[in-house]
Order: structure tokens, then sequence, then C-alpha cells
């Protein structure tokens, strides 16, 4: 076991690595670079741009640099906790990044941990009492959760609560808690607030979380340990429990590696519409404006995301299913 | 000739009574898989039910644990059970998940299975899954379990069993699961075990351990063994008596000596002559496989479901069922044959009289 740790977290600096070197060659991809937009925007705006002092600022961002020079530069910042400076705010990536990161894992991993909490039991019963009413309904609910945009649901339920309760939602903090320190009245400020992009949020997950649980357990019901278990006498829900759900669980888990990046980036709309200050509307906005450390720290951060989760949903996998835990290791 | 099925007695531990089991679906006809089905289990004794694939020998059996799918339903019979203190209780009413047929699985009736490997919990360790019996229908604490444990997996023949106990179906050879699948199943020292074709998964040699195993664990904790297998080898190897199924019928019991001396239905002669025997050249024979397939349930006669494949088959066999006839002590069959004085004569079977014939033997009523 402590093999298997050590040669993953070897094999994860690596991937690393790789991640920032594409996330770095990505953010490079698009013709120019931040000065050409800004020149842009201010011709647009009808002013005027001495070329010489477009030449001086690229000079002095070094870039004009050739690519594997502007890598290491960068690369050997971020290993120093220096993430470069962004362009358009004027300011140090890191004192913007880390609150919307922060809001981003805050608020998907709410939305992960109701997605289970919801999906799981309902799962559970749909593959239990298949062809059921309850097993139908949940079938239905879960298409139609499935089949709605997530912008959609989040613009039909801030209509309809401003309809009939008579306040907007939006935002994850009140505007004089933004700022505090975290305490007891900031955390009911935040969760006031956060239920409704959390409900958005995991909707969509939710419906195929059944789905997928369903399909997994009626799988395993059918397999002979279950009858087994039964002819040891015990409760039938202890049986379901205990043997097929949690052989059941295991494909489950192995997905959490990727769930969390895939929420991070399929909640830039849902943000935009709630005006959320999380992770994602930054980095559109960043790739938009060619603002390169900005982005390029973000999809730095998702990509360590991944591989984190990665690892996790290894690890657990492995405490879980002794199949994984002896063999091949 | 009135029905004659053995009386139970005190050594009955269980007894089938004509049951039937029909299954549902949806979209289909209902199928009754099992027709007409009686046979008794004795204290101390295995009973071979015989039969061919799909003849309703595993379904019967897991009808006695009532382990069976929602959709089906036990319309007709009774299973008689009496373990040893005098109370007898019928199965067929019991509700599947209630605490009575809950307090009856693996406490007093267990069941081991065809294939150990899947048979087994792959993520739980084999002590813990034989603890669990133990800790769910005795009285005992972790570890007091554990350690019967661990003595159940030495009286199975389980080398190094207290580190074995703590390994996991995968870490096995499939000869160790079964043992350990044994070991389960005798755990709570149940009246009855009922083995559902236990070896048919195994390699031939580890098959003859499991079934020496099985022979003295039998002799040992005096429990009755109902033990399901199409291999008439087995059969006599292990059998005490055999009943012989057919397209969900019972068509035969008796002790297994009578039944391949003398098998009495046409069908089980089918079945003895359908055996490769080992003869000089000279006196070899070809074998005589059984004529046409086995029909569908959807397409059985009402009578003799047989009569489709029977070579004997006369004017009441596809329309009237048969009822069973004794044909000597503790031996009977379901067969027109046997009863009809207008029958055609079959050599070896024992037939009424008819005028002037002399040669039939009004089996015993017992």
């Amino acid at each position: 076991m402590l093999g298997f740790l050590v040669r993953r977290l070897i094999a994860m600096v690596l991937t690393i690595w790789a991640v920032s070197f594409v996330a770095f060659a990505i953010i490079q991809l698009p013709p120019g670079d931040y000065l050409t937009s800004y020149v842009a925007q201010l011709s647009a705006a009808g002013d005027r741009i001495d070329p010489q002092t477009i030449e001086a600022l690229r000079e002095r961002y070094g870039l004009g640099d050739p690519f594997i020079v502007q890598y290491f530069k960068w690369i050997s910042g971020i290993v120093q906790g220096d993430f470069g400076d962004s362009f358009e705010w004027s300011a140090p990536v890191s004192e913007l990044i880390w609150g919307r990161m922060g809001n981003s894992v805050l608020l998907e991993g709410l939305a992960v941990l109701v997605m289970w909490l919801v999906a799981l039991p309902i799962g559970i019963y749909a593959a239990v009492r298949k062809y059921s009413l309850g097993d139908y309904l949940a079938t239905v609910g879960g298409f139609i959760g499935l089949a709605i945009p997530n912008f959609l649901f989040a613009l039909v339920l801030m209509y309809l609560w401003y309809v009939y309760f008579g306040q907007t939602l939006g935002g994850l903090y009140s505007p004089e808690m933004a700022n505090s320190p975290w305490s007891i009245a900031k955390l009911l400020d935040f969760l006031s607030r956060a239920w409704a992009p959390i409900l958005v949020l995991a909707t969509a997950g939710t419906a195929q979380l059944i789905r997928v649980m369903r399909a997994n357990l009626l799988d395993e019901l059918s397999k002979p340990y279950v009858v087994t278990a039964r002819s040891k006498g015990l409760p039938e829900w202890r049986v379901v429990l205990k043997y097929p759900v949690r052989v059941a669980l295991n494909p489950l888990v192995s997905t959490i590696g990727w769930l969390l990046p895939t929420l991070v980036s399929s909640s830039v709309v849902v943000s935009a519409v709630m005006n959320l200050p999380t992770a994602g509307p930054l980095l559109l906005r960043s790739l938009t404006t060619q603002d390169m450390y900005l982005a390029g720290a973000i999809i730095l951060l998702l990509g360590i995301l991944t591989i984190l989760g990665t690892l996790i949903s290894d690890l657990i996998l492995a405490w879980i299913d002794p199949r994984i835990r002896h063999g091949g290791m | 000739m009135m029905p004659q099925t053995p009386m139970a007695n005190d050594k009955t531990l269980l007894r089938m009574e004509d049951v039937s089991i029909v299954f549902s679906s949806p979209d289909e006809a209902d199928i009754e898989a099992v027709r007409q089905v009686d046979f008794t289990l004795t204290r101390g004794k295995t009973l071979a039910l015989v039969g061919e694939s799909g003849c309703g020998k595993s379904v019967t059996a897991r009808t006695i644990l009532r382990l069976l799918d929602k959709n089906a339903r036990i319309p007709s019979g009774r299973i008689l059970f009496s373990p040893g203190d005098g109370e007898t209780t019928d199965i067929a009413t019991l509700n599947p998940d209630s605490t009575a047929m809950r307090s009856i699985r693996g406490n007093k009736i267990s069941m081991i299975f065809q294939e150990p490997m899947s048979s087994l919990s792959p993520v739980h360790t084999i002590g813990a899954q034989i603890d669990e019996m133990i800790l769910l229908h005795e009285n005992l604490d972790k570890k007091g379990a554990r350690a019967r444990t661990i003595e159940l997996l030495e009286q199975v023949g389980i080398p190094g069993a207290r580190q074995r106990a703590d390994a996991y179906p995968f870490q096995l050879s499939g000869g160790l699961r079964q043992r350990a699948m044994i070991a389960m199943a005798l755990a709570c020292k149940p009246d009855l075990l009922i083995a559902d074709e236990p070896t048919t998964a195994l390699d031939v040699t580890t098959q003859a351990q499991i079934l020496d195993l099985l022979r003295s664990l039998r002799d040992e904790f005096g429990m009755a063994m109902l033990f399901i297998t199409h291999d008439l080898g087995v059969v006599a190897e292990i059998a005490d008596e055999v009943a012989v199924m057919y397209l969900g019928d019972v068509v035969e019991q008796g002790d297994v000596f009578d039944v391949f001396k003398s098998p009495q239905h046409p069908y089980t002669r089918a079945l003895m002559s359908s055996i490769p025997r080992m003869t000089r050249r000279a006196d070899r024979q070809r074998l005589n496989p059984i004529q046409g397939t086995v029909p569908s349930p959807k397409n059985r006669p009402s009578g003799c479901a047989f009569t489709t494949r029977c070579p004997h088959a006369f004017e009441p066999c596809a329309a009237v069922r048969p009822e069973p006839t004794g044909t000597s002590e503790n031996h009977w069959a379901r067969c027109h044959l046997l009863t009809d004085p207008q029958a055609p004569r079959v050599d070896g079977l024992i037939q009424p009289k008819v005028e002037g014939g002399s040669d039939a033997y009004q089996g015993d009523r017992t």
C-alpha cells in the first residue's frame, strides 16, 4: 500500500508538470497577446497609443521572449508561490484567485454532496422496486432534470422566487458579509443564498447519478452472492445495503475524481446568470482578454484538482474494494 | 388403486406435498415452472433430486427457503417442515421476508450453491461472512463467533484456518472456496442442508473430495441433505434416496438402490440406459438416448409430462395425470403403466395383474 502511494505521488508530480506545460501552451495559442487586445480595446474606444509605448510594455512583461523562456519564468515563479500579475486587474494573480477558487470548491463540493445524498437512496429504491410507481416517478423526474439546461432552471427559479417572495436570488454573500471572516452568522448568510445555486448545480448530476446507481445495482442484485446473503436469514434491507449496494458503489467512487473539475467548468454559465463569485466567470473573462497569467493559474489549478480527485478516488476505491487493494499492486 | 405417497413419521424432517410454482411476468402468460413436486426428506439421510437442466430442481430447492424472486408464487401445495421441537411449519404460507422465515434460513435450513466464486461476496473476507451468520442466529459475541468460524474452517479441512479466515474469496482456490461455503452453511448446525449442484463447477478430483467431505459432515452433524444434481454418478456416490424430476414434476422417488436397479418410470429408465457402461467388447451396446427434446412448460401435456417422448405412451397418458403409485417399500412412481390394467406390458415394470397374469407386486403403502 505504501509503495503504491509513493509511486502514485511521483506520477502525480510528473503529471502536474505536464499539465502546467500544456496549460501554458494553451493560453499562448490565440494569436497576439494581452497587449494586442488591450490596444484593440483602446482603439475601439477611440484612443490612440504610441507604438513605442506598446513595445516598451511588451519588453517589460517579457512578452517578446521565446515560448520556452516565458514558460520557465512562469513556472519557476509558481514553484515559489508567485503566480505572476494579472494584466487586467493590475494585481498579483494569487490575490485574485484564492477567494474565488475557495468559493468554487465549497459550492461544487456541497453540490456533489447534495447529489449523492439525494441520488443514492432514490437510485437504490428504483432498482430494488424496479418498474414500481416510485421507479417510474424517479425515471421521469430524472430525465426532466437531465433535460433542462442549468441556466434555464436558474433563470426560472430566480423569476419565480422574485414573483412569489419578492427577493432576488444571486450572489453567495450579502454585501456586508462578503469580506468579514467566517463565523456562524456568515455561514447562515452563505447558506441562505447558496441553496439556490447548489440546487441548480445538483439537479442534472442527481438525475444522472440516479440512472447510474439504478443500473449498477440492478446488475448486482441478480448476482448469486445476494441469494447467499438472503439464505443466511438477513432482513432484506440489510441484504441489499450490505452486499449489492456496497459493490455497486465502486464504479461511482471512481468518478469522484473528474466530478469536481467538470462541475467547475460546467458552472460557468450558472455563475454568470446567478452572479456567483466563483472561478468560472473569472476564467472566461481572462481568456477573452488574454490575461495569460490569470488564465494559466486557473487552468493549472483545475488540472491539479482533477489529478488530486483521481488520486483520492483511487485511494477510496483501494480502501473499499479488496480486489483492487490486493491485486496487481 | 389409491394414491400411495409415504405417510409422515417422526423421522420425517420435511415434506413437499403437491407443490407447484408459477412465475408471472408483465408481458407474457404465467409459466408453471414446477407443477407437482412431492418428496420426503428424512433426518440423517441424503435425498438426491435429479433431472435435466430446466426441469425445476433449483427452483424447488430455492422455494424451500423462499428465496425466489417476487414474481414467483406457490399457488398450491404445502411444504411441511418439522424440526425437532414438535412444531410443524408450512413454509409455503410464510412471508419470504418475515421473521419466522428468516429464523429458519441459515439457522434450521441452509444452502450451498453451484458457483463458490460468485456465491460469496467479493468484498468481504470469508471469516466476516461466516461470523455474520453466527452472530445473526446464535447468542455469541464477535470473539466467540470468530472462534467458532475458525473451528468450522478447520472442520471442513481448510489448512491455516486462522489466517485464511481473513482471506477474500478471490484469494482462494475453487475447492477452498466451496469448503468455506460449506463451513458457512454449517455454522448454525442446521437440520437440513440444501446443496444445489455443489460440485458441478469444480474439477473432478476436487469434486470427489467435496463429496467425501459432505458425506462425513452429514454423519457428524446428523442433518438431512437435499442434494441437487444432474450427475447420476454423483447420486450413486452420495445419496440414500433419489427423487427424479422431469419438466416440473417429480416422477419417481425411492431408495437409491431400488431406483438404480429397477427404475419404474419410463423417464428414469431412459436416464439409466443413457449412461455408458464399461463392458467387454462383445456385450457392448449403443447408447440409447431419449428421443425428442424437452417441451417448454407452456406446451406441457396436461397429463403425464413425459407423454411426448415416452416410448410406451398409451391412451390416458396425455390427458390424465398419473397418481403416485407405490411399487415397493419407500419407492413410488407416477405412471399409468403401473396402474392401468389395459396398459401395454413393459419388461421390468411392476404392473397390475391382468386376467391370468401373476407378476404384479401390490406395492406397500408406507
